[in-house]
């Protein structure tokens, strides 16, 4: 390289810099051989959730017990097992409820969920659904949404909040695929257990996250509902990551379709026990062996 | 997808307040500036539409309860978190008021010095530190507000990040105020010790006693609380509002769903024990007196029996509960003094097992009922 041709790369350079300011985190010039760590969701590697030799112990009793788990980008993942499997708590980890005594937890390659807090994690794209349906029970359906709403989280912003013709439109779309429309200025606190669940998977939507959390989303509702669950969240994978915990198998079954190709994990004592297709798993002697008991 | 059409009708309603409510707002507007000036000062006294200076003074003070009914209704009616110490903020807003007023009486007191008879009484040469500013009345105007915000704030932070609620919550906020009166019950402390501050002359010059400036604080406490009033529905009103009935709600909820949950009932909080130092600071020179009482633990808890006596989450329940529970007071320890603390707990007991919506509630399942 030229001399001439270096004293215009700087210029450039800094011409560059002074335009668009430096992100803090990724050191500037230093950075340029590895990749760039801005704080985005960064799927490249396929992975969007990367748990890894993590280890949860409640007095002695490791609900986690050096779990490694990945779930690329798109997939819709099943996870069975047993009462104590350690399922929920897993969900607590990644959503930065419970911390882990040991173990790495990544969003994407670059995002570590064990340096973040719960409303930081539901920020960058990581939406939970929680066993038990939990909706505001005081707010009307239609104010359950609006809050789900992807906007400014702050308090001055909340404040003078005016919802958009567009958003308007969004929480209408919303209340159509939840199939909630009539019931929008019902009070939530009123609606059927199924229809809270829908709702609560409806509140997810609206903040649009990259990656789902269902922790048994079908509890409490009736196979027609299901059924319409399964189909919903089937429209759902590939746009999204998801990871729903379920014990009914034949929920499982209806997302699954029988594919080969797509991964039921299952959880015995804090960690992995077997992985596969849904017939490989339900093949396996091990897994037959923890849910039947011989 | 769907068609939008139909969304007019999913559309909440975003106004604040109804035309009617408006209404009721201006009435009382109409009673609190032109109604009872008029009745107190110029109808003539013996006539039976005279207001006697008495009732302005009862009136006066509830109103400046019924703006802590309302900040209590904000923290607990509409965020869930019950306080059981906003006794302090009052007081604090009282006594940053209280200050100013001692200064005013110059060489008017017993003692006939420059000092506050208390401190000569002590034996004081020059002022503590906390009175350098107490001559001036902006700056104590700004310390009734700075005082118990800042106060709330760091409690709050503290409280909040720890994640403490419900009942652990209430207690401490208890012990808050019952630490805060032993302190100001200490002479060395430079507040009066138990006597507090009182016999107060003038406030900007004006002599205190007088019917005109009676009067005056009574408009200006009445505006202050239809001001606030509208100011809390306004917040009630916004996405903030429905942010804290979620708090309120589902916690765990409304932090998966990206909201920071301590933002939200820090503000809250402050916002409710600013509206409390305000209302004390109209009560001292209504009332003529500020003593550590005002922080005692049960002064507290009769904030929040107003709030529930009135109707939590109404905004203007607590109001109602306020003139309610206190006008009862105030007839009560006329006609039976030993019996008032016997009624109250009646009440609180009846109100909650048969009116958990207190009289707002029975008021709105009456006009139900009437209806149908």
């Amino acid at each position: 390289m030229t001399p001439d041709l270096m004293k215009a790369g700087t210029r450039a350079l800094e011409e560059h810099e002074r335009r668009v300011a430096p992100k803090e985190s990724s050191g500037g010039r230093d950075a340029s051989y590895g990749r760039v760590v801005t704080g985005e969701l960064d799927v490249a590697h396929g992975a969007i959730l990367y748990l890894d030799d993590i280890t949860v112990s409640f007095d002695g009793f490791k609900a986690l017990n050096a779990l490694s788990l990945s779930i690329s980008a798109g997939e819709l993942r099943c996870i069975i097992g047993p009462n104590g499997a350690g399922k929920t708590t897993m969900m607590d980890v990644i959503t930065g409820k419970t911390r882990p005594d040991v173990g790495k937890a990544f969003f994407g390659s670059t995002i570590d969920l064990l340096r973040l807090r719960e409303n930081d994690i539901a920020s960058i794209g990581i939406g939970r659904k929680f066993q038990k349906p939990t909706v505001f029970e005081h707010l009307t359906v239609f104010e359950n949404l609006e809050l789900a709403l992807k906007a400014d989280r702050g308090v001055p912003a909340s404040m003078f909040f005016r919802l958009s013709g567009a958003q308007l439109d969004r929480i209408g779309e919303m209340l159509a695929l939840i199939h909630l429309k009539d019931s929008a200025q019902r009070i939530a606190g009123l609606l059927s257990h199924g229809q809270k669940q829908w709702l609560e998977i409806g509140m997810l939507l609206m903040q649009d996250p990259k990656l789902l959390l269902l922790d048994e989303p079908v509890a409490g509702m009736t196979d027609e509902e299901t059924e319409r669950t399964a189909e919903l969240f089937l429209s759902l994978e590939g746009n999204h990551s998801l990871v729903v915990v379920e014990h009914d198998m034949k929920f499982i079954g209806e997302l699954t379709q029988g594919k080969p190709s797509k991964k039921v994990t299952v959880l015995h004592e804090g960690s992995v026990l077997a992985e596969g297709s849904l017939a490989d798993v339900q093949a396996n002697d091990k897994v037959v062996e923890v849910y039947l008991g011989r | 997808m769907s068609a939008v059409l139909p969304m007019a009708a999913v559309a909440p309603p975003t106004r604040a307040l109804s035309m009617k409510s408006w209404f009721g707002v201006f009435a009382a507007l109409i009673v609190v500036v032109v109604l009872a000036p008029v009745l107190n000062l110029l109808v003539p006294d013996g006539n039976v539409f005279h207001m006697s200076d008495y009732a302005v003074a009862l009136v006066g003070k509830i109103m400046c309860y019924a703006i802590c009914a309302l900040a209590m209704d904000l923290i607990w009616g509409y965020t869930g978190i019950l306080s059981l110490g906003h006794g302090v903020f009052f007081a604090l807003g009282g006594y940053a008021m209280g200050m100013y007023l001692m200064r005013q009486i110059g060489r008017d007191g017993q003692y006939k010095s420059d000092m506050p008879d208390f401190m000569v009484f002590l034996n004081w040469k020059e002022y503590p530190w906390h009175w350098l500013v107490s001559d001036s009345f902006i700056a104590q105007m700004l310390l009734v507000v700075l005082v118990p915000g800042l106060l709330a704030f760091v409690f709050g932070f503290f409280a909040f990040r720890s994640r403490i609620k419900g009942v652990y919550f209430s207690i401490i906020t208890q012990a808050m105020t019952f630490a805060a009166m032993l302190l100001f019950f200490r002479n060395e402390t430079g507040f009066g010790g138990n006597n507090g501050f009182t016999d107060f002359k003038r406030i900007l010059g004006i002599p205190v006693a007088t019917p005109s400036m009676r009067m005056f604080l009574f408009v200006l406490t009445g505006l202050t609380l239809i001001g606030f009033y509208l100011f809390a529905r306004w917040l009630i009103a916004s996405k903030f509002g429905r942010v804290l009935q979620a708090i309120r709600d589902a916690e765990g909820r409304v932090m998966f769903t990206g909201y920071d949950p301590i933002r939200y009932k820090l503000t809250i909080w402050v916002i409710s024990a600013v509206m409390c130092g305000i209302a004390g600071a109209l009560y001292v020179p209504q009332v003529g007196i500020i003593n550590p009482s005002e922080m005692s633990p049960a002064a507290s808890i009769e904030m929040a029996i107003w709030a529930a006596v009135g109707g939590r989450a109404t905004l203007i329940g607590p109001i109602v509960g306020a003139f309610f529970v206190n006008g009862a007071k105030s007839w009560f320890t006329q006609a039976f003094p030993e019996f008032w603390l016997y009624f109250l707990g009646a009440l609180f007991i009846a109100v909650t097992l048969f009116l958990p919506q207190g009289i707002i509630g029975l008021v709105r399942r009456a006009k139900k009922e009437t209806k149908v």
